[in-house]
This record gives C-alpha cells, structure tokens and sequence, in this order.
C-alpha cells in the first residue's frame, strides 16, 4: 500500500510468525488501527465512527427483531405490536432500530458536509468520494425498505409514491414498477421483498465502508488545513501526525459517548418524536392519510421532487425539447436523483487548486448558504403542496443545483485564495505553540 | 507471420469468442429466473377480473371497490351532476391538462369527453347516458387515493401533492399528469358490473 510511511507490524514470537507467514491478518489489523493520522483533525472528523457504531448498532437490533417480526401484510402489523408490548424488552429494542436510523442520517449529513467544506472530495480522494455516496444511496434505500416493514399507514403510502417514481420512466416506467412490486400494487410479495433486501443492504453497506476505508487509508486522511501530511520520510510524517490508535479512537469514543447520551435521552423519553403517528395505524389500500410525509432524512429530496411542476417553465422547455417524453412528473424524479448526482460529481465540478473552506473567503459563504439551504428543504418538504411553499421549494431546489452546476465551477477562476500553512505541524503549532509542551509544563486544569 | 501462425490464431480466436459466448449466454440464463420471479405470481395474476353488484349504488354516492390491489370509484351520478358534468364539459374542451379519454374500452386517441369518460347505461335502463363513471381511484401522479366530493372542480381531490380532477375525473390542476385512468369494465346484467 503506498500511503504515509509508517512502521509495520513485525512478528516477533514463533506462532506469530508461523500466522504471518500463512495469513497476515494481524498486520492487517495493526497497519489499520495504526495508521498515521493528521495531527489537527477537529471535532468535524468523528461523524466515521459515530457511522460505523450506528451500522453496528441496526445489524445488532435488526438481527434480533428478526427473530419476533412477521413478513406478511395480514400479520406484520400486529407482530411489530407483538414486539412493543410482548417481547421482552423488545419496545426497547425497536425505538433503538427507529432512532438508530435517525442518528445514522444525522451522522451522515455531517459527514458529507464536513467533505464539501474541507474539499474532501477533491483529488486524490475522488474514489472515497464517489463510495461514501453510494454508501449514502444504500442506506436510503435500507432506509425507506425498513419504513415500510411495519405495514403502517405511511409505511403503505410511502412505499406506494416511492415505487411510483420508477412508473414515471417513459415507456419501461410501469413494468419495471410492476416488477419491483411483484404485482400491480403494493401488497405482500411487496413486502416480502422490501423484507428481504432490507436485510441485505446493510451487509452491502459494511462492504462498501471497507472499501471506503480502505481508499482513504491509501490517500490519507484529509484535514481542516487540506494541507496534505508530509511522506518524505517516517520522520517527516511523524511530525504531521499521530497514530489512530491511541489518539483519535480515544477522542472518537468519547464524542461517541456524549452523542450517545444525547441518543439514548430521546430513545428513552421521546422515542417517538421523529416517527409519524399515522404510522400505529394499520395499512390500508383503500385511504390514503390526508398529509404523505416521509421520514425526516427525505425531506430535503422529496422537496426537490415536488418543486418542478408542469407551470415551471424549465419543466415546460424539456417538455417541449423532449417532444412530451420529459412531462413534470418525470423530471421531478430526474431532478431528485440529478440532486445527488451533482453532488457526487463535486470532485469534477469544483475548480478551486484549494482544498478547505477555511482559506475561500468567497466559497464560505456560499457553502453556508448551502447549508441555511438544505435545512430550508428539509422543512419544506414537510409542508403542504400549497403555496408559499412551492415556489420557496423552486428557490431552494434551483440553489442546490446552482451551488454543485455553477457557483462550484465559477469561485476557482474568481476567487482568490487566503495563504495557507506550508505543512500541518505549522498549523498544530500555530495553535499549541511548542513551547508549552516543550516545557513539560503542568497540563491545564 | 507464417501462415500456419494465422490459421492457428483464428482457431484460438473462434475459441475465446465461443467460450465466451457461452459464457454470456449462461450467465443469462441463470439470472434470467432470478429477475423474471419477482414478475408478478399467477395468483396475483389470476385476480384480474372481477364481478361487482353496484344495485346498492344510490344516485349521488360512490361505490370504492379494490381491484387488482387498486381502488376503483364506481359513481352513480344524479341527473343534476350529468347537467353539471355537461357544463364543465364545454368548459374545459381545449383547455386540457391532457386531452385524451384514458379509457381502455376506446382507441387510445379518444377524447377527453365526458361522453367518452362515463361508462353507457345498461341495456333496459331508464337511466340517461353519462350515469356511470367508473374509474382508477388512483392519483396519475404518485398513485395516492383522490378523495371524492372535493376540490375545485366539484370532482375529487388527491391530498398528496394537491392535484384537482373535475367531475368527470379529467386533471384540471396541480401536478398529476394524466386524467384518471378508466379500466375495462362491461355490465353483465343490470346491476352488475364486470371489472376487466
């Protein structure tokens, strides 16, 4: 592996070599837990393992509430009541399920965040990138299969506007609807399916966070200098760095911890705030509730998807272009997906030689406005299709597009950069002069 | 290169391509069955067609059966709604969110008329024509349920993401594309009638 020099694990005792020679899965290990990490990593950079906790967290209780639910339409509603009030300590484990999916997404819009402000995403970390978003596309659609495991009312409903979408295609759009249904409406090959995968997913998604991994051990953390770690030599890297373990894994668990604390209050006292109620009503084909919400994580991207009706007129141009083939309801699902698109394409869009924010007086701001900006669709989502909602969902939709088609590729030929710290250790000493610790003075209280 | 050279790397070529050939087409086979069982069972399929006693149907109410895991509005129209129905009629013709009936028992280029929306009277009836609407309780949009009796054109209201059908279920407003869908429907007596 090329990365920053380090040492490596040297078997030392006989059956330490004997394993080595066989199978080196203890160097494996050891050159993962110790790889060389930057020295100036801030708080922004513990959302990994917080991810990592959550994706063992549902595997853990997925697995168990496995063991009480039924996958079929006339009896799952009524093993998931089984579980909240029958099994032992089972409502525990289902609100843990429940909100374990929250804080996964919580985790994971920091996450992705964190990468659009310090230019993660920005060579050589293009292909860390481009996995951590189909990391993100997996656990939507674990996601929404979870949703509709319940058989609810929103379950039913969600499940029936998300399958349409794929009807939305021209021409293949119904069959590959009825497909993926198995039927011409939601029902229980439906569920049995959407049962089916959800368990798989997370599975896949524990490959892709090896893969994930892997990449951005062999290219290096970035950090909030964008500043690349010195690999000259060991002694040179050593001066940028710190070893994972034990400096970050200790300040990683202990943001874990605080986090978790904050978790466990709302499992434990508002299990429900984040659900629907309409949710504890059983499924039913035949009424559907006055108000279709998704979870809160959709909410920005279902926003997108309903902001492009037939009066706007960059819908009504593609309809016109397209002869009638592009109609609003299909470039609402293009513009939903287009949304992610853009943002795994921000390796490419982007110009600026610059990796972090920190030193882009212009791209600050705009990014800041990307953020009041997602925080506005989330909420926009969630209201009805009525006006003033629509066209302040046009406005949001039309920035989110703007920021990743235009402003992106436009701030690296305008805008002029703040000087930057040479290496890393001039940033850390910056900020913990040397002196201090030189010194071996008494640590702060 | 000789020529033996030649003939025996076309022999290896014929090789590579029918293995791979081979290969291919197995591969397709093997995942073909894969793909084709999540097509809908023939149990799924064998409920496609059903019978519907519609004698309880008193004018100006509406009869919500399931077919085919779908909702269909059966509507029995009082001779006021018909007079209705005629005025929106002419109101709407040229004006059309989209211009065609939907209904599968017409060619598909039929009109969006209310005449050819509504399903005829049955044979012997003392009814007029345009009595019976039977349609697809199903929004053309995301394929939520229109509540009935509602919205700005007297006809039915999908609550999901604001889309306005007019008494004769044709889209007049918000962001459904296509009017509601007409499924094949046939009276097998007086009071009964037959779902596709």
């Amino acid at each position: 592996m090329a990365g920053i020099p380090h040492d490596h694990y040297e078997p030392k005792t006989g059956i330490e070599k004997w394993t080595h020679s066989r199978l080196p899965i203890v160097g494996l290990l050891y050159d993962t837990i110790m790889i060389p990490t930057p020295k100036n990593l801030n708080w922004m950079w513990i959302w990994g393992i917080v991810l990592t906790f959550c994706l063992a967290l549902q595997i853990i209780t997925g697995i168990v509430l496995v063991m009480h639910y039924t996958p079929h339409v006339d009896l799952a509603f009524a093993s998931i009541e089984h579980i909240m009030r029958n099994v032992n300590g089972g409502h525990f484990i289902r609100y843990l399920h429940m909100n374990g999916a929250s804080l996964f997404f919580v985790a994971v819009y920091l996450h992705i965040f964190r990468g659009l402000y310090y230019g993660s995403y920005k060579a050589p970390r293009e292909i860390t990138w481009i996995i951590g978003m189909l990391i993100y596309l997996c656990m939507m659609g674990t996601a929404f299969m979870g949703y509709v495991l319940p058989w609810g009312q929103m379950s039913f409903w969600g499940a029936t506007v998300i399958t349409g979408l794929f009807g939305a295609i021209p021409g293949i759009g119904e069959s590959i609807q009825t497909w993926l249904l198995g039927g011409p409406a939601v029902d229980n090959a439906t569920l049995n399916r959407f049962f089916s995968l959800h368990y798989l997913l997370p599975f896949v998604i524990a490959a892709l966070v090896a893969v994930h991994i892997w990449a951005f051990h062999t290219t290096g953390n970035n950090n909030p200098t964008g500043v690349e770690v010195r690999r000259g030599s060991k002694a040179e890297a050593e001066k940028d760095t710190v070893p994972f373990w034990p400096y970050y894994v200790i300040k990683d668990l202990f943001a874990l911890v605080l986090i978790l604390a904050i978790f466990f209050a709302i499992v434990g006292f508002m299990p429900n705030y984040l659900g629907h109620p309409d949710n504890y009503i059983e499924a039913n084909p035949l009424s559907t509730p006055a108000h279709i919400v998704p979870e809160w994580y959709f909410l920005p991207f279902y926003a997108i998807l309903r902001a492009f009706t037939s009066e706007v007129w960059v819908v009504q141009i593609a309809s016109f272009i397209t002869g009638g083939i592009i109609d609003a309801k299909f470039f609402g699902v293009l513009a939903m997906f287009g949304a992610i698109l853009v943002m795994a394409l921000a390796p490419w869009l982007d110009t600026s030689r610059v990796r972090s924010g920190k030193y882009r007086p212009m791209f600050k701001w705009w990014f800041g406005l990307l953020c009041i900006d997602f925080m506005a669709l989330m909420w926009l989502g969630a209201m009805p299709a009525e006006e003033p909602y629509a066209s302040f969902s046009l406005i949001a939709s039309a920035y989110w597009f703007a920021y990743f088609l235009v402003i992106l590729p436009l701030l690296g030929v305008f805008e002029k950069p703040l000087p930057r710290p040479a290496t890393i250790e001039e940033d850390f000493d910056a900020h913990y002069p040397p002196k201090t610790h030189a010194a071996g003075t008494t640590p702060a209280e | 290169m000789s020529h033996a050279d030649d003939h025996d790397a076309t022999r290896r070529d014929f090789l590579y391509y029918a293995a791979a050939g081979a290969g291919a087409v197995t591969t397709g086979a093997a995942v073909w069955p894969l793909v084709n069982q999540m097509n809908p069972s023939a149990d799924v399929r064998a409920m496609s067609t059903i019978r519907v006693d519609v004698s309880g149907v008193a004018p100006g109410t509406q009869l919500t059966v399931k077919w085919l895991g779908k909702p269909v509005f059966i509507r029995h129209r009082t001779a006021e709604e018909v007079e209705k129905a005629k005025l929106q009629d002419e109101e709407a013709m040229g004006d059309l969110v989209d211009p065609l009936a939907r209904n599968d028992n017409l060619d598909p280029s039929a009109l969006a008329v209310d005449a050819n929306r509504t399903m005829p009277s049955p044979e012997g009836s003392d009814e007029p024509a345009e009595t019976w609407l039977v349609q697809m309780g199903v929004c053309t949009h995301l394929g939520c349920v229109p509540l009935g009796d509602s919205g700005d054109f007297g006809g039915w209201f999908c609550p999901c993401h604001g889309s306005h059908y007019d008494m004769a279920g044709r889209i007049r407003k918000g962001p459904a594309p296509q009017n509601l869908h007409i499924p094949p429907t046939s009276w097998v007596d007086g009071t009964t009638i037959l779902l596709g």
